[in-house]
């Protein structure tokens, strides 16, 4: 969670069916807001899953996973996070 | 917890185009790839379709998948397919851009493919500087068939070929691919890069995407070696795997840069197209055009002369047969000619078959030649006993040693090189030998053989020599013929 | 016509480039260089591609690439460098995609010589590589038919999407004699399957893996089923002068030349002797040899090898008739004189038999 009550710049979705669990979204996490599910999914997996807040929308999760489509990450859209701060969100990674 | 709705969301960093929704070539778990939890080449197709999508290359990208581990890479890409055979990636992708200038290929390898069983492949393809990305995944091992040592298995790494580790005695040291490419000429740009942690990760993907962005510019060969994880061989976690990367992988293989001519090169021309197709049979001078007139100079009557020639390479043996068979075809015969010689192209034994016939010829081989021409004496030795008797023997010498000497055919010895040396070239002494053959024969109309001579010979200079000593041979053939009748 | 003096393996590749041959990967080997040479010459003079690999295993991967991207294309070699394309070309054939391969053949096994042999035959018309295969073979005879066949070998391998050998001995690849090409050029097309790095060909796939059991044996069922088509329509023979012919003289390429000789010879002599030459080493004209058997005594086999297709001719007469066999090899040419001696003896032991009507082998 961010402090004040802001809006976070980030979000995360973690696909339940194509995650494998192996964690590497975790450790790569800089804020640290990737957890691991004590249930496994149906392929026997435990699986990753988003603390629910304080993404920053950095998007290396993303990327040091192995699988296409296991993450998604979103980012606040750019007219949402420039009337709520006046400032411009960075281009990317 | 983040506040707002997600519809003030959208999405960065999600599934890439390049791949396809559903994985339906793999046949079960459609939506996951067949790689092991935490396993490097996951992140690197990643990479690659990511680049692909930024590019703008979809439609154009073809990709090269080896045997490995990523031997279904084209159950992932949503781009042109093709699946090759263990370590020959490179060669199969220069030959799809070569067919295809216009697409994007990018050969996809491993280690064990690409450094070992294909280590001539990537050798050359790099060294031509084919326009061609090669990804090269380094995890040090063979995973997919569980854990043999690979060219790049650490000193003292355990395999299942190693079991004590890696020797340096035995095995020798780990091959540095990238290093070893880099003192090549041709390549444009060689990077390393590793999976070990998120700085090196972000620095990979700005790798691949340049190594194929050097492709879409036409720069030319471009390859990314990744040091990647696997952690099921390796028997690591993912994460510990990760670390290895980075803490043990990376001081036998040292992150860099190895070669970066990308400023410094001009993009490779587009190949010229190709002719007209109605341009071909000229380019290939197989038109009618330019046919000669059919000629009056024909052989007469029922002709089959069978001559075999014999000597040294360098004594002209192929071309007098050459310009015999020639002038033959020229009259309207069948023809054929038939060379055997060692595998010296220089001073080897060289012998022709020639054949010319009115019905078609059977058998292109003469076994008893109506017109043997012996260069030099081990050719005379070896063939004067095949020579039909009524026929001819022309020996390139003095006088015919007695072993060789035959009442039942006519022999005539000269020495036909010095002859020629007379008229201003020895080398001239096969066209010597022709012209006595022609005129013991009587088989070809002069013109035929002037026509023969003119279409083989294309130096003035030597054009007038042959011509003479083509005259000179009849000459000589007539005066022994004389010597005879006054003996008689 | 126009009708040119010409060696066997310039009008391969002549003849390769007027069927809309535009790529050749290739690596220089005696007796086959020549071919490599003119595809070096005149390749790049059309717009295609002509490139010196690094060694047999690489060209026939290049093979097999520019064959995934549609292109007609072709390679040449002999016995060692085909020994070595032997990987390339089983792929081929599982990813089902056509070349032409022109095997000029030389002396083995191992580095042998350089002289002609019919020592290939096995490792060609059998399938040197692994899996449940087959290359088409066509054996010209002549330098029209090395020009010919090529012509038929590129439109076989289209057909059957398959890869289709063109193999000589090094007499008929070195040999010159009149040859005469077609006036017009066929337009190098793109087929459907192919991946070329565009938008209608981005789902295509080339590939030979089929890792289900199931899937595996019902591609290989689908390979079968090519093989018999081609089986049935593809065949072809020639048979010389085999009227009334009681000895039936069989072999291809250069022998065929020789049996020709010998044959016209001892028809001379009133002997009654015929030709049988295989134009298909695969598919093997099985049908014709069992049709002159029904009135031919022996047959003849003359083979510049051990008795490799030897064991085809015994397959196709499956016992009915005896089959007696004469292999020269290392370099070695049966001669005229040792075939001719052969046919005669023959002669002498068949000639005074009793002549039955005629012996059925129908139902043999």
């Amino acid at each position: 969670m961010t402090s004040a009550g802001k809006q976070d710049r980030g979000r995360l979705r973690v696909d339940q069916d194509e995650c494998k669990g192996c964690a590497l979204c975790i450790e790569a996490c800089p804020p640290h807001v990737i957890q691991m599910t004590e249930r496994l999914n149906h392929y026997g997996y435990r699986t990753a899953m988003y603390a629910g807040a304080g993404c920053t929308g950095c998007g290396i999760c993303f990327m040091v996973c192995p699988e296409p489509g296991a993450i998604t990450v979103l980012r606040l859209a750019s007219h949402v996070a420039a009337s709520a701060e006046g400032v411009k969100p960075c281009a990317g990674n | 917890m983040s506040n707002g709705t997600e519809a003030e969301y959208e999405v960065t960093h999600g599934r890439p185009q390049a791949f396809y929704e559903n994985f339906d070539r793999k046949g079960e778990l459609q939506h996951q790839t067949h790689y092991c939890p935490g396993c490097g080449h996951g992140i690197v197709h990643k990479m690659l379709a990511q680049a692909i999508d930024e590019l703008g290359i979809q439609n154009r990208t073809i990709l090269v998948s080896p045997v490995g581990c990523s031997v279904f890479a084209y159950y992932y890409f949503d781009v042109g397919n093709v699946q090759g055979a263990h370590g020959r990636a490179p060669a199969v992708a220069t030959a799809v851009k070569r067919s295809h200038p216009q697409s994007i290929v990018v050969s996809y390898q491993g280690d064990g493919d690409l450094s070992a069983i294909g280590s001539a492949e990537i050798l050359h393809a790099a060294n031509r500087g084919e326009n061609i990305t090669v990804i090269f995944v380094n995890n040090a091992i063979y995973s997919m068939t569980g854990g043999q040592a690979a060219p790049t298995t650490l000193l003292g790494q355990v395999s299942t070929t190693t079991p004590a580790g890696r020797n340096a005695a035995n095995e020798g040291y780990p091959l540095h691919v990238s290093e070893l490419l880099a003192t090549l000429e041709a390549p444009v740009y060689i990077e390393r890069v590793g999976l070990g942690d998120n700085r090196q990760v972000a620095q990979a993907q700005r790798a691949v995407r340049r190594a194929v962005e050097n492709q879409v510019r036409g720069l030319g060969f471009s390859l990314v070696e990744v040091l990647s994880p696997c952690p099921t061989i390796w028997k690591m976690s993912p994460v510990d795997a990760q670390h290895w990367v980075r803490d043990v992988m990376e001081k036998t293989f040292p992150l860099a840069v190895l070669r970066d001519r990308t400023k410094d090169v001009q993009p490779k021309a587009a190949p010229a197209t190709g002719p007209a197709l109605e341009e071909i049979p000229r380019i290939l001078g197989v038109t009618d055009e330019g046919e000669a007139e059919p000629s009056d100079a024909q052989a007469k009557g029922g002709v089959d002369l069978q001559v075999r020639v014999a000597g040294f390479g360098g004594q002209g043996v192929l071309l007098l047969g050459e310009v015999l068979a020639e002038a033959g075809l020229h009259a309207g015969l069948e023809v054929s000619w038939l060379p055997s010689y060692g595998p010296e192209m220089r001073s080897g034994t060289s012998n022709c078959h020639v054949r010319l016939a009115r019905e078609p010829i059977d058998s292109p081989l003469v076994a008893h030649p109506d017109v043997l021409v012996a260069m030099n004496e081990p050719s005379l030795h070896k063939f004067c006993a095949s020579v039909r008797p009524g026929g001819w023997i022309f020996y390139n010498g003095e006088t015919v040693p007695e072993e060789c000497e035959r009442k039942d055919v006519h022999i005539l010895a000269r020495p036909f090189m010095h002859v020629a040396d007379e008229l201003g070239d020895g080398r001239a002494g096969n066209m010597v030998i022709l012209g006595a053959l022609l005129e013991a024969t009587a088989t070809l109309p002069q013109a035929s053989v002037d026509a023969a001579l003119g279409q083989l010979v294309k130096s003035p200079r030597w054009l007038t020599l042959d011509e003479r000593a083509l005259a000179r041979g009849r000459e000589l053939l007539r005066e022994s013929l004389q010597e005879v009748c006054h003996e008689g | 016509m126009r009708r040119q003096l010409m060696k066997g393996n310039e009008a391969i590749v002549k003849s390769a480039i007027l069927s809309g041959c535009r790529a050749f990967y290739g690596y220089p080997i005696t007796p086959a260089s020549e071919i490599t040479e003119a595809a070096a010459q005149y390749l790049p003079q059309v717009g295609g591609v002509f490139l010196q690999a690094e060694s047999e295993v690489a060209a026939i991967n290049m093979l097999y690439g520019a064959a995934s991207a549609g292109v007609r294309v072709m390679t040449a070699s002999s016995g060692p460098g085909i020994s070595l394309m032997q990987e390339g070309i089983s792929y081929m054939a599982g990813a089902e995609l056509p070349c032409v391969i022109a095997d000029i053949t030389r002396g083995g096994p191992g580095l042998g010589n350089i002289a002609a042999e019919q020592s290939d035959y096995h490792q060609v018309v059998k399938g040197g590589g692994h899996g449940n295969y087959h290359t088409l073979v066509l054996a010209p005879h002549s330098v029209q038919e090395m020009a010919d066949l090529t012509a038929l070998a590129f439109e076989l391998a289209d057909r059957y999407r398959n890869p289709v050998v063109v193999m000589a001995d090094g007499f008929i690849g070195q040999m010159m004699e009149p040859v005469e090409f077609p006036q017009t050029a066929t337009e190098p097309h793109l087929p459907k399957w192919a991946v070329a790095g565009t938008e209608e060909s981005r789902g295509n796939l080339i590939s030979s893996i089929y890792l289900e059991p199931d899937k595996l044996e019902a591609h290989v069922r689908q390979l079968e089923a090519k093989y018999y088509v081609a089986q049935q329509r593809e065949a072809r023979a020639e048979e010389w002068r085999t009227e009334g012919a009681e000895i039936v003289l069989v072999g291809y390429g250069i022998v065929a030349r020789i049996l020709k000789a010998v044959a016209a010879e001892a028809q001379a002599e009133g002997l009654k002797v015929g030709v049988l030459r295989p134009i298909t080493l695969y598919p093997f004209p099985g049908l014709q040899f069992q049709k002159l058997a029904e009135r031919a005594r022996v047959f003849v086999v003359v083979e510049m090898s051990n008795g490799q297709m030897l064991e085809d001719v015994r397959l196709a007469l499956n016992g009915v008739r005896p089959v007696e066999f004469l292999s020269r090899f290392g370099g070695n040419v049966p001669s005229h004189g040792e075939v001719l001696e052969l046919v005669r003896k023959l002669a002498r032991q068949t000639l005074p038999a009793p002549q039955p009507e005629r012996e059925s082998v129908a139902h043999v």
